[in-house]
């Protein structure tokens, strides 16, 4: 590689340093959903784990051969392919984790996180070092939704993967587990690395279109640049 | 199922971006200004109609051949190249219209609401008619819930008295905590 990042750079970045939910807010809507039970939260990190490990190095293998113009709906189709063996393989093995994720399996394909790693890293490297991006981007998306599991799992329903936890369990705050819960969490999160971290961490200061994976085909930045020029005029 | 019941419930009791979490990206990301959270509300009935009434079908056709796993990667498919379509059609029939949706309909190619609401279609056995009238009310309920909360955030705007750590993008999901809060007082109605 021509700026010698160490493999092992590439396969550690994704867990902390460049988490995709904690630090670059990536893949928003699975993680307020799934996150629900620390075992939901980290049935949902394996899944879209293994559908982007192997979505990473079929598109760096694929990607001399895909034209530029249609490389998107080129991807979406693999990203689609391994979101089905995934699908299957869960409805297979563990059906009652497939039956609480429910929806959010097929959605993994619109998972703003896997195609945002085939745009920006695996179209760009070779099939190894896509590979080691895949698991730690992976490690660090399962890191961030089973922790945030489990702190809703310990104070919505006062257990920790099924097992009673001593007090809270006789006093759970249901609210925490339910939907408004998602938001609250999440947000503590992100003020904790914050605070922690004196607002250097997270760059991003509002969502926007800089972390999407679509940003660079779709044009919603400029859209967005001429609306409100639009609404200044 | 009656009509008004699924109407009801998909927009208030389930609404998909506060109870069902589907569409987040866009929730956060657009509803800083109300113009532009009203105009992406309303391309989104439109893709979410449009996307439920080809894709129904599409389903019914697969089964019949008894590959209905495939589901995904062709409902995903039939989205992209329908919303382009869409795109260049309005383009060139209905510029008025153009102009006015036109910019938020890339966007939501990759919306997880859209695909969403078609899929849970077919998961809850609906009909046609019921599909349409349930993407209609999802599509209704993110408007909703996107006007709701551009004006919360307006609220937001210059407040000195958020801690530090808490400032852009905890507060945001702060207050979407509340909307969703206040959704809740929703549940059991339908």
């Amino acid at each position: 590689m021509e700026n010698k990042v160490s493999k092992l750079a590439i396969l550690t970045k994704g867990i902390i340093k460049e988490n995709p939910v904690l630090i670059l807010l990536l893949g928003t809507c699975p993680t307020l959903a799934t996150t629900s039970s620390c075992l939901n939260g980290l049935g949902m990190g394996v899944s879209a784990t293994a559908v982007l490990i192997c979505s990473n190095i079929v598109i760096s293998l694929l990607a001399k051969i895909i034209p530029d113009k249609v490389r998107i709906p080129c991807y979406i189709v693999v990203i689609a392919g391994f979101v089905t063996v995934v699908q299957f393989v869960l409805q297979a093995f563990v059906p009652s984790l497939y039956a609480s994720l429910g929806l959010f399996i097929p959605l993994i394909v619109v998972n703003c996180i896997i195609l945002g790693r085939a745009e920006m890293f695996a179209s760009k490297n070779n099939a190894f070092d896509s590979a080691l991006d895949g698991i730690g981007m992976g490690l660090g998306f399962t890191l961030a939704l089973g922790v945030m599991g489990a702190v809703r799992e310990v104070f919505g329903a006062g257990t920790i993967l099924g097992i009673a936890v001593p007090f809270l369990s006789a006093h759970p705050i249901m609210i925490v587990a339910l939907a408004p819960g998602g938001f609250f969490v999440y947000a503590c999160a992100i003020a904790a690395i914050n605070y922690f971290t004196n607002g250097k961490a997270i760059q991003k200061k509002e969502f926007g279109c800089a972390g999407c994976a679509m940003a660079s085909t779709c044009q919603q930045e400029k859209c967005l640049a001429e609306l409100e020029k639009g609404a200044e005029a | 199922m009656g009509l008004a019941s699924i109407l009801l419930g998909v927009i208030l009791v389930n609404n998909y971006v506060l109870a069902q979490f589907l569409g987040i990206c866009p929730f956060l990301g657009v509803s800083k200004k109300l113009d532009s959270a009203v105009g992406m509300g309303v391309a989104v009935i439109f893709v979410m109609v449009l996307a439920t009434a080809a894709t129904w079908p599409i389903q019914q056709v697969l089964n019949n051949f008894g590959i209905g796993y495939l589901q995904t990667i062709v409902f995903i498919l039939v989205i992209a190249a329908l919303v382009q379509f869409v795109e260049m059609a309005l383009k060139k029939f209905i510029p008025s219209l153009h102009k006015a949706l036109g910019v938020y309909l890339p966007l939501i190619t990759t919306n997880c609401a859209v695909l969403g609401v078609c899929i849970s279609n077919i998961d809850e056995g609906y009909n046609y008619i019921q599909s349409l009238v349930n993407s209609t009310g999802a599509g209704i309920g993110f408007l909703l819930a996107m006007v709701l909360f551009s004006g919360m955030r307006s609220k937001l705007e210059g407040n000195t008295s958020i801690p530090a750590c808490f400032q852009g993008v905890p507060i945001t999901l702060v207050t979407a905590a509340f909307l969703s809060l206040g959704f809740m007082g929703f549940s059991g109605l339908v």
